[in-house]
């Protein structure tokens, strides 16, 4: 059997996603064995003008991680489509846009403006700000455009397979390459590398009916490491995740982040986590109710921390 | 998904017509998607229009109808019907209401027309999703909860029982009897009310058929039409019912007095006491804030003459759960407290009465042996009926409280049969006597000279400006009629107290999902044309609950309650609604959140294969847990996200992206 060839891009990413991919440690040589590494910027010293050379779906596999934040993003994902027979949407940011979806909470004026004016770190008395097009003595120097909007990558373009996570668990990394490698790969569209369960399903803490009498932080109470953190008033994203990162969180006694995505029919992982959490509050009239509300400090951005992208309002209107 | 919708567009006469142009929605209904037929026509209700659905789902093989007209409270079922009868499923018809939802709210026939186009698209995009569902059959409970003992919940308890079918009736109170039992006279009859009403209290006391419940509240309430559960407290009594024999001996023999309730303190009773002679059932109770013994551990007096040992005083309330099928609601009113009004002097000058404290002065059993007299002993010589107290007033209760000017008419009547010298008063706003007989009575009372006059007392006080007042309750107050201001001295003041919801009125009403007006009376379900329904299935209201009335509309109204719970204990069994929620298994990852959520009680958990499950019996399809749970395993049948997503889409049709 020929060699597969195989890309990792990082578009508008932290590049966790490209470590969790160093994280598979020996197996990488495995990974080495079945596949040639065509393209790999973090890694390998490949250049945008070679995957523009290659012919298009040279590329068996893609795993594109990092959300659509600016032009250079978007050109890389057009690219890669073409260039590749398999496009997967790596981490959670390509999946949901992620934690740089949540710049969709303001706009790229609001982020400029915290980013290079308005900051205590930055004197920037000039006001200069970053320009497509700079003319310099040597010439002209150009910067992608900064987008008001951030996308997750099936917003940009087809995307076949998602594989969750912030990062992924190397694990499951290796069991859909695997998969890849065997020829087994669900039908085009599904998330792999997760389960179709929440996390609830597997969670080893103890699980009652649920009456949360108030909301605690970590900053200021710690949980006991056997009972479900929720029913603890700890926020846990776990009831709306889909499981497969191993429960890494609670089992540092800390709540599920929510980076694997709701499971499937879930169109926005923020509002039910945030109904179902809201439907177990233990208060009877609003006062109450209000006081719980208030110890929560960014429910937007708690509830939606990975998935204002994806969710059905995209971003906030400004 | 639905490739055959009929689109069936109503003019509903010039409701819809006068302010939707009908034949651009139907051109625009024709334009969507999936749609095969779009038609018009004048009534789609009627059996013409009904019609037109059927030829076409059996010519032209619809799979989907949708129907453009009124609320589908209105005329859902009518429709469903109508595609039943043609072999197409009911839950594959969609309705969009663009009466009350468009053309009687708007004005502007273009901006009108766009809406219905939203609201149609919306209903046609929820129509191609729907899926066929079955209604299932529940066995109906044939017992009956009546929530009150005054004459509705009497009437209908006797209606109930006597067709041979099991009544629980709970009574706030220790005796049945409610408001009617203080009563002296019923108007315009002047018939005694007390020779009317004993005789049906004793029959429910006596009825195989009758549970009573006395001085017991209802605590929750729970289940759906055919099959609630309530939990009623019966308050303790510190006697024990089986035993005692309502000898009253104890009543006789307790020497510690207070004063009675049941007399509006104007009599005293005992610590151990039956609030009045003809009390139903005939069991006393011991008030424990007067009984000596709550306080010092001594005297026992009633358990020394208590010859059958009824008398416990370590007993505790009891909770008597009850499982029944219907529920009357018929918990009353209360009266308009007086007092709030100050300048009338109610608690201020001792000759100040309110209705109820009147109707016990008249009474031939209450404190004064039915003498109408003053503190002083002496008779009055002018007397003054006050009406709309409470009533009719914007600082108070807007409504009318229909039953005022009929009773200060009789107690007119009965002052001047009593006091035959006395000069007798009527201050009203209107005269309202709109019963049978009710005019005539107050003819009769203008033959007997009773002086009315027209105009809103503004106040009473004892401010005297010269002799002739001196000593009397002088009532300030605008003559309407004479168009000047007039000072008229009485001897004795009678309030006619308006009546109002009672203060936890809604707080009950929310045991079993029925919802009060701001005024806190109970809103039926239509106000013409299902006025002892609720808005809950299987609740009904019957009584002054509902709006203030008078003695035979609220008997009417009782029995007509009665009728509607025999008309559904007969039927034996009912379809429950299809559009339930289920639970994925393979999806629901046991998280529980949704356990405590269903108001129904119908969702559980399973331990072994760690899911929960909805028993479709009990669930109502309310979405409850649905919105709550959190991996979407539960969904809700007729509501799916999809169903509901393809609607919002077509709502927003034009609306561009």
């Amino acid at each position: 059997m020929p060699k597969l060839k195989i890309a990792s891009y990082w578009a508008s990413a932290c590049g966790g996603c490209d470590v969790a991919l160093l994280d598979l440690h020996e197996r990488i040589v495995d990974v080495a064995n079945a596949a040639d590494i065509v393209f790999w910027p973090i890694a390998t010293d490949f250049k945008y003008a070679d995957v523009e050379r290659m012919p298009d779906q040279n590329i068996d596999v893609t795993f594109f991680n990092g959300a659509v934040r600016n032009s250079e993003n978007e050109h890389l994902a057009h690219l890669l489509r073409k260039k590749s027979k398999v496009l997967v949407a790596f981490g959670s940011c390509a999946h949901m846009g992620g934690v740089v979806g949540l710049g969709n909470l303001f706009s790229r004026k609001e982020i400029f403006d915290a980013a290079y004016t308005n900051n205590l770190s930055t004197e920037n008395a000039g006001l200069t700000m970053p320009n497509l097009e700079t003319k310099v003595p040597e010439g002209k120097l150009t910067l992608p455009e900064f987008y008001n909007t951030v996308k997750k990558l099936d917003q940009v373009v087809d995307v076949d397979y998602y594989l969750p996570g912030c990062p992924p668990n190397p694990n499951r990394i290796f069991e859909v390459f695997g998969a890849i490698v065997a020829g087994k790969l669900p039908p085009k569209g599904s998330v792999v590398g997760a389960s179709e369960q929440t996390q609830c399903e597997k969670c080893e803490r103890k699980k009652s009916e649920k009456k949360i009498p108030g909301f605690k932080r970590l900053a200021t109470a710690q949980p006991d490491a056997e009972t479900c953190l929720l029913e603890q008033g700890f926020l846990c994203m776990g009831v709306a995740t889909r499981a497969g990162c191993e429960h890494r969180c609670q089992k540092s006694n800390t709540g599920c982040r929510g980076c694997y995505g709701p499971p499937p029919g879930v169109y926005d992982q923020g509002l039910k986590a945030l109904s179902a959490i809201a439907s177990v509050v233990d208060a009877d009239d609003e006062a109450t109710a209000k006081a719980m509300v208030d110890a929560i400090p960014d429910p937007a951005r708690y509830f939606n921390r990975f998935s204002i992208a994806a969710s059905p309002l995209h971003r906030r209107s400004v | 998904m639905s490739n055959k919708i009929g689109v069936y567009v109503c003019h509903c006469g010039t409701n819809i017509a006068g302010t939707v142009n009908i034949p651009e929605l139907v051109e625009f209904a024709k334009a969507q998607g999936d749609v095969v037929v779009a038609r018009e026509y004048k009534f789609m209700c009627s059996d013409p229009g009904q019609a037109l659905i059927q030829e076409d789902i059996q010519k032209l093989g619809l799979d989907r109808v949708v129907v453009s007209a009124c609320s589908p409270l209105m005329h859902e079922p009518t429709f469903r019907g109508a595609c039943e009868k043609a072999d197409l499923n009911r839950y594959l018809f969609q309705m969009a209401n663009i009466r009350e939802h468009c053309s009687w709210v708007h004005v502007d026939k273009g901006a009108a027309t766009e809406k219905a186009k939203a609201q149609l698209a919306g209903a046609i995009g929820k129509a191609r999703y729907l899926a066929p569902l079955i209604p299932k059959k529940v066995k109906v409970n044939p017992a009956t909860l009546i929530v009150g003992g005054g004459i509705a919940g009497i009437q209908a308890a006797i209606d109930i029982a006597d067709s041979g079918r099991k009544v629980y009736l709970v009574e706030r109170e220790a005796t049945i009897g409610g408001k009617m039992a203080e009563f002296d006279k019923t108007f315009p009859t002047l018939d005694c009310a007390a020779c009317i009403l004993t005789p049906k209290m004793v029959q429910v006391g006596q009825h195989p058929n009758i549970e009573l419940l006395t001085y017991a509240d209802v605590e929750e309430g729970k289940g759906f039409v055919g099959n609630f559960e309530v939990k009623v407290r019966k308050k303790t009594r510190y006697i024990d019912e089986e035993k005692c024999t309502g000898c009253g001996i104890c009543q006789e023999k307790c020497p510690y007095k207070t004063a009675s309730e049941f007399e509006h303190g104007m009599m005293k009773r005992k610590a151990i006491f039956m609030p009045f002679p003809q009390a139903v059932p005939k069991v006393p109770r011991i008030d424990p804030n007067t009984c000596v013994y709550f306080k010092t551990g001594k005297c026992k007096a009633c358990v020394k003459v208590c010859e059958p040992q009824a008398i416990d005083f370590e007993r505790k309330d009891e909770i008597v759960d009850i499982k029944v099928g219907a529920i009357i609601m018929a918990t009353g009113y209360k009266l308009f407290d007086a007092g709030k009004i100050a300048p009338y002097g109610y608690g201020k000058y001792p000759e100040v009465y309110n209705s109820l404290e009147f109707e016990r002065m008249v009474s031939a059993s209450g404190p004064t042996g039915g003498d109408i007299k003053m503190k002083s002993g002496e008779k009055p010589k002018s007397v003054a009926i006050v009406h709309c107290v409470g009533s009719r007033d914007r600082r108070h209760n807007e409504h009318c409280s229909r039953v005022c000017c009929m009773y200060a008419l009789k107690f007119a009547h009965l002052i001047k049969e009593r006091c035959h010298e006395a000069t007798v008063y009527n201050f009203y706003i209107d005269m309202r006597c709109f019963g049978k007989g009710y005019e005539q009575f107050y003819q009769r009372l203008l033959d007997e000279e009773v002086r009315f006059v027209r105009g809103r007392v503004a106040s009473v006080s004892d401010f005297a400006l010269d002799e002739s007042e001196k000593g009397k309750l002088v009532l300030r107050v605008e003559d309407t009629m004479v168009g000047e201001t007039r000072r008229i001295p009485v001897d004795m003041v009678v309030l006619a107290n308006g009546l109002e919801a009672n203060a936890d009125a809604a707080k009950v009403g929310r045991l079993f999902n029925i919802s009060a007006g701001k005024d806190g009376f109970y809103i039926e379900k239509h106000p013409k044309l299902a006025p002892v329904s609720t808005a809950t299935e299987g609740v009904y209201i019957a009584g002054a609950c509902q709006s203030p009335k008078d003695i035979p509309d609220t008997v009417a109204q009782a029995s007509a309650a009665a009728a509607q719970v025999l008309s559904l204990m007969s039927r034996g069994e009912i379809e429950v609604e299809a559009a339930t929620a289920n639970i994925h298994e393979e999806l629901c990852s046991g998280c529980r959140v949704c356990n405590t959520m269903c108001p129904y009680s119908a969702i559980s958990f399973d331990d072994d294969k760690h899911v929960s499950r909805v028993n479709d019996a009990l669930c109502k399809g309310c979405g409850t847990c649905v919105a709550a749970c959190p991996s979407s395993a539960i969904f809700a049948q007729h509501f799916t996200d999809q169903q509901i997503f393809s609607e919002i889409e077509g709502v927003l049709h034009d609306v561009r992206a």
